[in-house]
């Protein structure tokens, strides 16, 4: 089976992420990158489906040079070989724009099935593999806590507002996951060395068929109007506990006319 | 007056809040009218009424709930297309933002995700605020290709009545083979007991480390009953196995926005602040006087949460008469 993970490197949840002054882009210089935490339950559930089924698992990220190092890592973890489309005619792009680069980069490579993390930590939009699912024309099996294939036939459990619903389709398929889907392994030391002599293809925009009119900040479908760090919260009360802690915080609550 | 497109959220005919939010957001750009996707349009029909909306479109064809997200879709994009409308807006649920992403490739539209507030921009464009980087900027930002397809959190506006017609229309649609490509076999619905939903809650209760084991969470239970409250839980619980995983409030978790947010033995990590940082008020209760979800907290308590909250909750049922 030919499983394709699309990755994304996020810049460090644990750091402070800016927007930058002048084109409202993402600052990525001053801050870490790294590769964003769900697409990690994506490589270890494509290796999974792998160890069980067969095939090959290929990594597919869209991103600036240093976006290479996420790739790495996805090798390192055990995917087979990578493909990274970069180009600075890309830098600025929307949903529907990264949307559509990846979907042909996916059709040129060819897939059975496509595996991505639910969302990413930065844009958190959470649309990704619908949009994908829709410009190719395949199966949405998104939002998935399980996934289970039999032959050509693919069933997941997407989680809903109120339970998880049961639902299946034929391969070629879309599926995003959520955490806990399974336990994310940690790149081994053989790994780590593997990966360095795994094949990476390195892509432009021409090679990938993308017509660059379509993609980047100018051609953007949406854009920032402004944007400004958020106040930091008025100091509150804070009290210890010397007893009455519970009612103080009752009478908070009262005054708040929340009781 | 050119219309305002609202998918209206719905269940066993009963509209959910965010979806009376949303016609309340709708008025300020054109006329706002519902769209109802599956069965019970009739029963919704008052309610829809009652906040503003002056149609519904109806596709009530079993078709449209036994598929993943794109029989939405193709209906909103079909009446894009014959409507011409000024937005289209949806509330911020996993499965709408995904209806959102497929819309918006069917229109190539521009798509804006969980936007907390959405006003008129200098030339009429409909600016949506968003909250990015866990709370930590707020950015402004609009459509400039298409029809905007703008997905809305629970909680961003107060519902405000103002009585429309709500006249039912069908909308006579056959999906395309495209979009019956992911089959609903089975819909599980997971007992949550008679607490609020945790994305629309006006009240979260959640409980972090500091309760200390499954057991101990029970208290956070009891603490959000008293309240009316829906219960969240850090990740470091979740994590533990000491309560579900879809609990999770934080980065990687849900982002919910109540009036009301207790943070009980969560010391405020930047990946649980994340989820939770634009709630109105926050209450926080930590026996580390140095936990930085005091830097956040409208009010806090700095002792041991298993003496302050059952006082609390005694101070709570004594004050509700009980």
């Amino acid at each position: 089976m030919n499983i394709v993970v699309c990755v994304k490197q996020v810049p460090d949840t644990w750091a402070e992420r800016k927007l930058k002054q002048g084109d409202a882009t993402l600052d990525r210089e001053s801050v870490d990158g790294l590769i964003n935490e769900l697409d990690e339950y994506a490589i270890e559930e494509a290796l999974q489906i792998k160890e069980a089924h067969g095939g090959e698992v290929t990594v597919v990220t869209m991103g600036p040079e240093k976006a290479s190092e996420s790739v790495r890592k996805a090798l390192s973890m055990g995917a087979d070989k990578a493909v990274h489309l970069v180009d600075d005619a890309l830098a600025g792009s929307d949903a529907l724009q990264t949307s559509y680069a990846l979907a042909q980069v996916l059709q040129s490579i060819g897939f059975d099935l496509v595996v991505l993390g639910a969302e990413s930590t930065d844009a958190r939009m959470g649309a990704m593999a619908a949009m994908l699912a829709e410009r190719l024309g395949v199966a949405q099996l998104s939002l998935a806590s399980k996934v289970e294939i039999d032959g050509s036939h693919v069933r997941v459990n997407r989680q809903s507002e109120d339970g998880y619903w049961v639902v299946e389709s034929d391969l070629p398929a879309v599926i995003s996951v959520m955490e806990k889907i399974n336990e994310p392994r940690y790149p081994s030391f053989k790994g780590i060395m593997a990966a360095k002599k795994k094949p990476m293809q390195v892509l432009s925009l021409a090679e990938a068929g993308i017509d660059s009119s379509l993609v980047g900040l100018a051609n953007a479908a949406t854009e920032v109007v402004d944007f400004t760090e958020r106040p930091p919260r008025q100091a509150g009360t804070i009290v210890k506990d010397e007893g009455d802690g519970g009612t103080k915080a009752a009478e908070f609550l009262a005054a708040g006319k929340f009781i | 007056m050119a219309e305002v497109l609202v998918l209206a959220e719905h269940t066993g005919g009963e509209v959910k809040k965010v979806t009376l939010e949303l016609l309340t957001l709708a008025r300020q750009f054109g006329e706002p009218a519902a769209v109802w996707a599956g069965p019970g349009a009739a029963e919704g029909q008052s309610r829809l009424a009652e906040y503003g909306a002056a149609r519904v479109y109806v596709a009530d064809g079993g078709e449209f709930t036994g598929y993943v997200a794109a029989p939405e879709a193709e209906l909103l994009a079909s009446l894009v297309e014959q409507k011409s409308p000024v937005a289209v807006l949806l509330a911020s649920t996993g499965q709408n933002k995904e209806v959102a992403g497929r819309l918006a490739v069917k229109t190539n539209s521009g798509l804006l995700a969980d936007a907390v507030g959405l006003t008129a921009g200098g030339d009429g464009q409909i600016v949506a605020e968003q909250s990015v980087f866990g709370g930590a900027t707020i950015v402004h930002s609009a459509v400039k290709t298409g029809t905007p397809v703008i997905t809305v959190r629970p909680n961003s506006v107060a519902p405000a009545p103002a009585p429309a017609a709500a006249e039912l229309a069908n909308v006579d649609l056959s999906l395309s083979d495209a979009a019956k490509g992911a089959k609903v076999a089975e819909k599980v619905v997971q007992e949550r007991g008679e607490r609020p939903e945790l994305a629309e809650a006006a009240i979260v209760v959640s409980g972090g480390r500091g309760v200390g084991s499954a057991d101990g969470f029970e208290l956070i239970e009891k603490l959000a009953d008293s309240l009316g409250a829906a219960v969240g839980a850090s990740r470091a619980v979740t994590d533990a196995g000491w309560y579900p995983h879809k609990f999770q409030v934080g980065q990687t978790g849900m982002t919910v926005s109540p009036q009301l947010y207790m943070a009980i033995g969560i010391s405020g990590a930047i990946q649980h602040r994340a989820g939770m940082q634009t709630s109105k008020t926050i209450i926080a209760v930590n026996k580390d006087p140095e936990a930085p979800i005091f830097e956040l907290a409208d009010f806090g308590v700095v002792g041991d949460l298993f003496t302050v909250v059952p006082q609390l909750m005694e101070d709570i049922a004594k004050r509700s008469g009980a």
